[in-house]
């Protein structure tokens, strides 16, 4: 979805996500951004229709407005030249990876990206993100497109292959992650992960997206959303990102949307 | 004639209803009430009671158009130092400021200065506000960042001044701490409305969802202004450092009420942010904040509200009237009290908290007796919610994205008394500056930084 918010796409670097809310009696919620263009004004966003906010935003028309949008918020992608990128992303985390991988590119680095989702339909932006790849990967569960298994197996080969690796980048969902987190580990890559932990006003002020790094607690909404994967408590995270789900339901429930 | 020695009593809900509903607990004084009550006052010539204001009201002068019943006067004299009224009247802790100061306390209750404020700003309220005279344009452009208790407060005061003034707001609403932190039952959002509506009449744009520091810049702001007000406040809630803070049931007060109170997860699932309690709720602190989430509690059907606190009742920092009004609606007290750890099921659900009994030791820093362990005192209660109300830090948006600007040890924004930091054109006030305070203090500071820029402002020509 293209939103008009020329103040938002006038800063917005990679990494980072804004807030919206679509109506009066609307939730805040996160979105990481998908792609920006300052010139034009305008923020793309890619969301799964997961909610009841979401399956909202989903009905809406080409004219329609977001009652608030308001960013970019978190901390930028720190990017610079490493070397060799991987960039993994999985299911609707490739739309945040996107101009991660566009912006390492750019500064110079040699960037392999592994797209995975469950299956063909839920990939998206190849096209975009092959443009600036200099090495490309695609893996479904079920095998329906590019190779069958999971964006940790493709890793897991091209560090068998030997291939020297900088850095991995990793967006998608929290076990994915926490997988790919577990598996450089072993091999001392450094990676990094943008985490996406329920939030309230995202300027630091609730609390609700405190993540465990390091032992420290640490807000997603300004300290990241990106962090060190290694230091990560995903089980945490995972566990925090389930605390209203019977809620979620009821909510959906009660619009009559269907879950 | 022998003065009255007690308060006229406001009239309230009855507690059993009141903890089922949103509603205001006090209704106020009708006029007559008012009328008595300003009676009371001795119009001392000293006018002790200015002192303990921070925004300076001639309290004195105000009272005596009420006794006269002359209301309209009495709001011009309010009015001519504070922009919210409504406001004060309903969340000061007057019984450390201006009703600290009265003679009357020497032989009984002091007047009823808050309750007298509140009444003259929901008569005006209902009567239709009277927009004062303003200066005429002096075309300098001031950017206020925040539109809490102080960025309100200096804007409407800016705007009387003559400047062109234009808030930025993060959220999707006005008021700051007004609008998310007090509850509705304290400070109804109607009321908070009305007051930010004043402000706009005044003048003043309020822009919202532009976060200062992320949005736009410092210096972009500047190249469109002359000068800027800082009045972000405190952002980062403080947590107990004790191991299970992040199992799922223990919020921060400030998640809690921005939930309940800004996103309204009480009319969940008419309004879509949820929030979910059980039957027994923990709070830990005894501010007017711990005050505010343990009655939430209650309204949003908890079977047990504890207020959990490390000293004795004497130290407790909330209002007397919150406390009174916790009591009454059958808030447990847990004094002397610490929290040692939260004990979770193997889903990571809260299920109790470990707590060991304190005693009062010597006097610290802050002059009030430290609490100390009792050993091998340790015991548990089952709880399904924990809301952290022990106190935020300075949020840290701003102080991080301007260069140069001198920060505190806190992370707050160094000011003098007058608000100026140490970049001429930046001024800062509230919370940012002095840590969590009250929203009266707030707006003190804001007053005092409107008279700093517009010195400033007629300084730079």
């Amino acid at each position: 979805m293209v939103v008009k918010a020329p103040l938002v796409a006038k800063k917005a670097q990679a990494g980072q996500f804004i807030i919206l809310r679509i109506d009066e009696q609307g939730e805040r919620i996160p979105l990481t951004i998908a792609d920006y263009n300052g010139k034009k004004g305008t923020v793309t966003i890619i969301f799964m229709e997961v909610g009841k906010t979401t399956k909202q935003l989903g009905t809406l028309n080409v004219g329609d407005k977001i009652l608030n949008f308001v960013g970019p918020l978190g901390v930028p992608s720190e990017i610079e030249k490493y070397g060799t990128v991987v960039c993994i992303g999985g299911g609707v985390g490739i739309a945040p990876l996107y101009p991660v991988i566009r912006a390492l590119k750019q500064a110079g680095n040699n960037v392999i990206s592994i797209l995975g989702a469950r299956n063909e339909k839920l990939l998206m932006l190849e096209k975009e993100i092959e443009e600036y790849s200099d090495e490309f990967h695609i893996c479904t569960d079920d095998g329906s497109k590019g190779t069958k298994g999971f964006v940790s197996n493709v890793l897991q080969n091209l560090i068998d292959d030997g291939k020297k690796i900088d850095v991995v980048w990793a967006i998608g969902p929290v076990i994915m992650m926490k997988v790919v987190a577990d598996l450089t580990r072993k091999y001392d890559i450094k990676t990094i992960v943008s985490l996406n932990p329920i939030m309230v006003d995202g300027t630091g002020m609730c609390g609700g997206c405190r993540v465990s790094v390091g032992n420290e607690t640490k807000f997603a909404c300004v300290d990241g959303p990106e962090f060190d994967g290694h230091l990560v408590d995903f089980d945490n995270l995972m566990l925090r990102n389930r605390r209203f789900i019977c809620e979620e339901d009821e909510a959906c429930k009660c619009a009559g949307v269907e879950i | 004639m022998a003065v009255k020695k007690e308060k006229y009593p406001m009239p309230e809900q009855d507690p059993k209803k009141r903890i089922k509903n949103f509603d205001e607990v006090p209704y106020g004084y009708d006029e007559q009430t008012a009328i008595e009550e300003a009676k009371r006052c001795l119009q001392c010539k000293n006018k002790p009671c200015i002192n303990g204001c921070p925004v300076e009201i001639d309290i004195p002068d105000f009272i005596k158009h009420i006794a006269e019943g002359d209301f309209d006067k009495a709001i011009d004299v309010l009015k001519s130092k504070t922009s919210l009224p409504a406001v004060c009247g309903r969340v000061c802790p007057y019984e450390n400021q201006c009703e600290g100061e009265c003679t009357l306390l020497k032989i009984g209750d002091p007047v009823g200065i808050g309750r007298l404020e509140r009444f003259l700003a929901d008569y005006e309220r209902k009567k239709g506000v009277k927009i004062p005279k303003i200066a005429k344009s002096t075309g300098k452009k001031v950017a206020v960042v925040g539109a809490g208790p102080a960025g309100l407060t200096c804007a409407g005061d800016l705007a009387k001044m003559g400047h062109k003034v234009t808030i930025y707001e993060a959220l999707h609403e006005p008021g700051g701490v007004l609008m998310y932190g007090i509850p509705e039952f304290r400070l109804p959002k109607e009321i908070v409305k009305a007051e930010v509506d004043y402000i706009s009449k005044l003048g003043v744009d309020i822009n919202y969802d532009v976060v200062v520091g992320k949005t736009i810049s410092v210096d972009d702001l500047i190249k469109d202004v002359d000068a800027i007000f800082i009045g972000t406040g405190a952002g980062l809630p403080r947590w107990l450092r004790i191991p299970g803070e992040n199992l799922d049931g223990v919020y921060s007060a400030n998640e809690f009420l921005t939930r309940v109170n800004m996103m309204k997860a009480y009319l969940f699932p008419d309004y879509d942010t949820p929030v979910k309690i059980g039957k027994v709720v923990a709070t830990f602190g005894a501010g007017n904040v711990a005050m505010d989430c343990a009655r939430t509690a209650l309204r949003l059907g908890a079977e047990k509200s504890y207020i959990i606190y490390r000293r004795s009742d004497k130290e407790m920092p909330a209002r007397a009237e919150e406390i009174h009004h916790a009591n009454e609606e059958g808030v447990i007290f847990k004094l002397l009290t610490n929290p040692t750890r939260f004990i979770g099921d193997d889903k990571g659900i809260l299920k109790e908290v470990e707590c060991i009994k304190m005693e009062l030791g010597e006097p610290d820093d802050s002059g009030r007796r430290r609490p100390v362990p009792v050993k091998g005192s340790e015991f548990k209660i089952k709880i399904d919610t924990a809301l952290v109300a022990i106190g935020q830090s300075p949020n840290p948006l701003i102080p991080q994205s301007v260069k140069d600007l001198k920060i505190g040890k806190w992370g707050n924004i160094e000011t003098d008394e007058d608000g100026r930091t140490n970049i001429p054109y930046i001024f800062a006030g509230g919370d940012i500056a002095t840590g969590a305070a009250t929203v009266i203090l707030a707006m003190g500071a804001g007053k005092k930084a409107a008279r700093a820029i517009d010195e400033y402002l007629k300084l730079k020509k």
